[in-house]
């Protein structure tokens, strides 16, 4: 039952998490560089910029829900199985959500670079 | 990409695992939640390792943020995913956690992928498609 419970936690995670990425991505797409903006804006200016920002609060609830669940997952399972489960999956979640939501050029390379991790994440996670 | 992007990346792949190992120990301390009762995982967050953990997931999650505003994100994924070995050593040296030769090729793998990713442009197309439909008028551009 409490592989059930695991597994259930870490699609949770996956979801929440990628949906989170996806909007947390969208709203700095559209900020532009935090870095140049600080330089020129000062970091007040920054730190409104961003929390006023709708696609970055959806984002962050959506990161919490992921954590939450992450936490609870991790009260069931260890860190070597939750954490290299949840991002192997979250990996190919992202890369297909930036395709279709980002409008990102998911070319040859990152879908080897992706392939290469999330692999390399599912050979971490073995038990 | 400048030195700076990429202090901002490496950032990422410290505070990262550094964050979740707290949060492992933390949640080891505090025992199993029982799935009747799952908001008694709110008490967990009194513990000082969860504590430290949520700093530096703060650290992490500001440094993500900041890498994203220059880079797309099927660039920092990947790029990030260095995070992961740090957390398999982690894993292993500090949680007591056993690793065998199996995990240790993933790691290499995981590795490889940063690498390839690391060649390419990091930022690529044009803001968002279907959900700039929803956006807040006025935000960002």
């Amino acid at each position: 039952m409490k592989l059930i419970y695991t597994w259930a936690s870490i699609l949770i995670t996956v979801g929440a998490a990628a949906a989170g990425d996806v909007f947390i991505a969208l709203a700095m797409r559209r900020i532009g560089d935090l870095g140049e903006l600080g330089r020129r804006q000062g970091f007040r200016a920054v730190t409104f910029r961003v929390l006023s920002s709708g696609a970055f609060l959806s984002g962050i609830s959506f990161m919490a829900i992921a954590f939450f669940s992450n936490l609870i997952g991790l009260s069931w399972a260890d860190l070597s199985l939750m954490g290299p489960a949840t991002a192997s999956l979250t990996f190919i979640v992202n890369a297909l959500s930036a395709k279709y939501f980002l409008g990102e050029n998911v070319d040859r390379r990152r879908w080897l670079a992706t392939i290469f991790v999330c692999a390399g994440v599912l050979l971490v996670a073995r038990q | 990409m400048t030195l700076r992007k990429y202090l901002v990346i490496l950032s990422v792949v410290i505070f990262s695992p550094v964050g979740d190992a707290f949060l492992a120990r933390g949640m080891k301390q505090t025992g199993a939640i029982d799935v009747h009762h799952l908001l008694h995982v709110l008490a967990a967050v009194a513990n000082p390792w969860i504590i430290l953990g949520i700093a530096s997931l703060i650290a992490s999650m500001a440094s993500y943020m900041t890498a994203l505003s220059f880079a797309d994100l099927t660039y920092v994924l990947p790029a990030t995913a260095f995070g992961y070995v740090n957390m398999v050593l982690i894993a292993h040296f500090w949680l007591g956690e056993h690793i065998g030769i199996v995990r240790w090729a993933g790691v290499t793998l995981i590795a490889m992928g940063v690498g390839v990713v690391a060649r390419g442009p990091s930022r690529t197309g044009e803001t968002g498609a279907a959900i700039s439909a929803t956006a807040t008028p006025g935000e960002g551009q």
